[in-house]
């Protein structure tokens, strides 16, 4: 058995059983912020399949990128935003490498 | 509407069993016809393409096709009840050999002529002069391009129909077809490339336009989006991908009943080629008939008896009620 199941993203509402105030309020949410607004309904999607890769999700990198293909985008759009998000990552990482060298200063003569 | 908002399902999965009578009957509507005014001939499944996902299951290897007895039958018909539309779909409809009497014969008649053209048989033996054919008679001209790139179309359509498809449209528009001061119409038909729903129309449409104006040139007056339906040759691909279940899913979740309004059942008498009636072209390919209680054939046919008939459904009507509805003209609810 994996720890990811296919079939979860499909019953992600039983996790309101208990507190079905909460989820209620985030769906509201979650739905409102997907409609077409300042940004279109497409760009949201790209967004979202961004972070799905970024947060590493499996769940949301299956659904957005359904969401991706029903908002018109191709692979090739997918593709640069996945490598947006894996470049963010890449810089976020990178980044820190000062930390290592303002470490490494602060003990060297 | 759900339907369109990706991603987190708010109910349970619903099973794909479910009845599309039971569905309408749980929203207060029942489903009949509105009015006639479009007679939908399938002159046949000859095709010189062979599409993944195509309905008809046609194919360069097919042989039924409409004679020239039944194409004078839907001619008499048009005469008779003065239809204003004559929709000619196939197959490639301009493989039949009565293709060119009916659009000429339906014009003279006054009548409003629309051809599902293919693009690429433009190409086949004798077929070069389609787009003069075309505009003399001032067809209406609706042509399946998946999408506005190569990768895709071809992928479903077959190798090299893409670059056909650049050329066919590049000659339509050069003798007037989609440009805009000619009143010759160049209608697109948009259908995923696979097992999803189709994007807002509006949103497809503004990207069709800027790309293939800015890569090839090329213009046009409308997309329509379709929705691919679970039967046939497309069912086979879901059954064979492992993704009927999913997509008979999302088609039952998506289900819009403002949708249900604007069905081109509610509109249109669908004739097969051999002139039997039936209530779509996918009830067509799946052999079911307009209900027992009217006449059956194009020979008996009677708008007034069909004006208010009930429609005869089953479960791939989910796939043109789902999300922004889908039919021969494209979405039937503009988005919000």
């Amino acid at each position: 058995m994996s720890y990811y199941e296919e079939a979860d993203l499909d019953r992600f509402s039983d996790i309101g059983k208990y507190r079905p105030d909460l989820f209620e309020k985030f769906m509201a949410w979650y739905q409102a912020c997907q409609e077409d607004g300042a940004l279109s309904r497409r760009e949201k999607a790209l967004i979202g399949l961004a972070v799905a890769h970024a947060l590493q999700c499996p769940y949301c990198i299956d659904a957005f990128s359904q969401s991706c293909l029903e908002a018109g985008s191709n692979m090739e759009q997918m593709t640069e935003a996945i490598h947006m998000a894996s470049a963010l990552r890449g810089g976020a990482a990178l980044i820190h490498g000062l930390q290592a060298h303002n470490s490494v200063n602060k003990v060297s003569m | 509407m759900s339907t369109v908002l990706p991603v987190i399902q708010t109910e349970l999965a619903v099973h794909s069993s479910v009845d599309f009578d039971e569905k309408l009957a749980t929203h207060g509507i029942g489903l009949r016809s509105a009015r006639v005014d479009t007679l939908q001939v399938n002159v046949g499944k000859l095709c010189n393409q062979a599409c993944k996902h195509c309905h008809v299951d046609a194919s360069p290897k097919r042989t039924e096709i409409m004679t020239r007895e039944t194409a004078e039958a839907v001619i008499d018909a048009v005469r008779r009840f003065r239809i204003p539309t004559l929709d000619i779909t196939g197959g490639a409809p301009e493989l039949n050999p009565s293709f060119r009497y009916l659009v000429s014969a339906a014009r003279a008649l006054g009548a409003h002529v629309i051809v599902r053209h293919n693009l690429t048989v433009m190409f086949e033996t004798d077929q070069k002069d389609l787009p003069e054919f075309f505009r003399d008679h001032e067809v209406e001209v609706v042509s399946s391009l998946p999408y506005f790139l190569e990768e895709q179309t071809d992928s479903q359509r077959g190798p090299g129909v893409f670059s056909k498809s650049i050329e066919a449209l590049r000659r339509l528009n050069a003798v007037g077809y989609g440009i805009d001061e000619s009143g010759l119409i160049l209608n697109l038909v948009y259908n995923p490339v696979g097992a999803f729903l189709p994007p807002a129309q509006e949103a497809i449409e503004r990207d069709f336009k800027r790309e293939l104006m800015m890569r090839y040139g090329i213009f046009f007056n409308q997309l329509f989006t379709i929705t691919n339906m679970p039967i046939n040759r497309f069912l086979d691909y879901l059954r064979r991908s492992g993704n009927e279940e999913r997509y008979m899913r999302k088609l039952v979740e998506a289900f819009n009943p403002s949708a249900v309004d604007g069905l081109m059942c509610r509109n249109l008498v669908s004739v097969d080629w051999t002139g039997k009636l039936y209530d779509c072209d996918f009830n067509q390919m799946l052999e079911l008939g307009v209900a027992p209680e009217l006449p059956q054939t194009i020979a008996d046919f009677d708008p007034v008896k069909f004006g208010a008939r009930r429609i005869m459904t089953g479960s791939h009507c989910f796939g043109c009620a789902a999300g922004a509805g889908s039919s021969c003209g494209g979405a039937v609810v503009v988005s919000s």
